[in-house]
């Protein structure tokens, strides 16, 4: 018998059944509360939005590279239209609106071709470039720099960042074993949204002493170093059993990811006390915007897949090392 | 229920509040101040052709035959099939901007309308005006809550529809919606006072919304 597409591995299926387990005792915890009259509205939004946020990511990765490199653009062209519609852009600029989101397509071709060169360069250099000109063409020079400069920021984070994550599906499949891209990039995401939960429960539990407090009031020191370590200890444990890294260099990725998360999250946070917005939108109940949740996100993909590329895989991510 | 209630909320189901959500966004503040049932006026500001579909999107579907955005018979009723669509499938209830010596008032459709029941969509700056910017409010508002002082209305602050259309523009670019619903007001007895309560109400909204522009420079 032939599937239309792959049977997700042993592996991928062991941390999809056990994060499902995870947010179904959080629920059940939460009714728990509630029959005894506890449990706010908001936690009962951000749970019911995490069902739906971990199947909308699950589904088209049990599909496919394609599937999900379908689903990651939409959550780009999600991402960039929040923040393009939060920040005081020209009404002269609509035209480098469409072109802005023309690049998701562009760049999505690009990673199906498995076209790594190309896709390394093409926002960072060429929409820079093609964008900044066809700003010039309407010749409006009052707040010329702002203005590409938003583009540029939304371009590279919601856009680019966001590609590592989609690529991870079209690196060289055996690299990983049995256990396939698939669960590689649910490594990512597991390890990336860990990192903002423990956070923000540990600052929660013990948080004392502000870390940022004119950019981020709520981060902790007690928040920033207990999900480090909750994150770090992840990593070098479960990194070697989803993904090609091995044991000594998983502390690598143990001691650099959660600081990148973080860093993330607050320079997002910056950005939007910037502007004086405290959510990107109201897309996603309990979370804010599609951006809100994915800022760490932006920060983790490329590094994650700088130092993967690095250590365990070939020139230009053809081969295996 | 009529064949076009059917058909029309049928495509606001399954095409226009689509569209709303995933081509656009919707950044939508204190969605539970939205009126509930009938007789209600809501009342927005106005840049963009964008601003009633996207009212007409935050609605229940099965609210749709009661929803009556109200709009100028001389702009939206010139004939033939744009007139059909204004009237039957977005459900405008027209109304004459001139009023001559000797007509009736030609807000006796909206006193009809409340009558029945339905909920009223205005802009009370009257047109669209110029991009992402509020100009004053006509007090023809006062009049209609004069005749209905128990009826809420309910001010809605828009953002960035006059972004993704502005006047003049054929091409809608996706951009995020914001919508922020107001506090209900009702008529307070004296049309002065009335207005200066949706000026701030709205201004109220307004702070709420992102800012859209860089803190003012000092030097």
């Amino acid at each position: 018998m032939s599937f239309p597409f792959s049977l997700p591995s042993n592996t991928s299926l062991t941390a999809i059944v056990l994060i499902y387990g995870l947010l179904g005792l959080a629920s059940l915890i939460y009714l728990f509360q509630k029959q005894r009259g506890g449990g706010s509205d908001e936690l009962a939004a951000r749970l019911g939005s995490w069902w739906v946020i971990i199947t909308l990511m699950i589904v088209p990765l049990m599909l496919g590279a394609l599937p999900f490199l379908l689903i990651m653009s939409f959550i780009s062209f999600v991402a960039l239209k929040e923040f393009l519609s939060i920040t005081p852009g020209r009404m002269e600029d609509r035209p480098i609106v469409v072109a802005a989101y023309l690049t998701i397509p562009l760049q999505a071709f690009f990673i199906w071709l498995h076209a790594y060169g190309i896709f390394l360069i093409l926002v960072p250099v060429y929409a820079f470039l093609v964008l900044a000109y066809l700003m010039t063409t309407y010749g409006k020079v009052e707040r010329f720099l702002p203005s590409i400069g938003i583009f540029h920021w939304a371009l590279m984070t919601t856009v680019y960042n966001l590609g590592y994550v989609s690529y991870i599906m079209f690196l060289p499949g055996g690299c990983n074993g049995t256990a396939g891209n698939a669960a590689i990039v649910l490594f990512l995401l597991i390890a990336t949204q860990l990192n903002d939960v423990a956070q923000y429960v540990w600052g929660k539990s013990f948080g004392k002493r502000k870390i940022l407090p004119s950019v981020s009031p709520n981060k902790t020191w007690e928040g920033f170093i207990g999900g480090w370590a909750t994150t770090a200890l992840f990593i070098a444990i479960v990194g070697p059993m989803m993904t090609p890294m091995q044991f000594p260099e998983s502390l690598l990725f143990a001691a650099l990811m959660p600081l990148v998360g973080f860093i993330g999250d607050v320079t997002m946070s910056a950005i939007k006390r910037d502007l004086g917005v405290k959510d990107t939108s109201s897309l996603i109940p309990g979370h804010g915007g599609a951006l809100d949740r994915l800022d760490s996100l932006t920060f983790t993909a490329p590094l994650f897949f700088h130092l993967l590329v690095f250590t365990s895989y070939g020139p230009f991510a053809m081969s295996c090392s | 229920m009529s064949v076009l209630q059917i058909f029309r909320k049928t495509i606001m189901a399954v095409v226009c509040k689509p569209i709303a959500h995933f081509w656009f966004g919707l950044n939508l503040l204190h969605k539970e101040r939205l009126p509930e049932n009938g007789p209600a006026i809501i009342i927005a500001n106005h840049n963009s052709h964008l601003d009633t579909f996207l009212l007409l999107t935050l609605f229940k579907t099965n609210l749709l035959h009661r929803l009556k955005p109200v709009a100028a018979a001389d702009y939206f009723l010139k004939g033939g099939f744009s007139s059909w669509v204004s009237l039957r499938l977005i459900g405008i209830l027209p109304v004459t901007r001139e009023r001559k010596r000797g007509e009736s008032d030609p807000l006796q459709a909206c006193y009809r309308a409340l009558e029945r029941g339905d909920i009223l969509i205005i802009f009370p700056e009257g047109s669209r005006g110029a991009p992402e910017e509020m100009s004053n409010f006509k007090t023809g508002i006062a009049r209609i809550a004069r005749q209905f002082p128990e009826v809420p209305v309910i001010p809605i602050y828009l953002q960035n529809a006059g972004r993704a259309l502005p006047k003049g523009k054929r091409v809608p670019v996706p951009f995020v919606f914001t919508a922020i619903i107001g506090e209900a007001l009702t008529y307070p007895g004296d049309r002065a006072e009335f207005m200066e309560q949706i000026r701030s109400a709205m201004a109220a909204l307004k702070e709420e919304a992102p800012q859209l522009k860089w803190p003012e420079q000092e030097s």
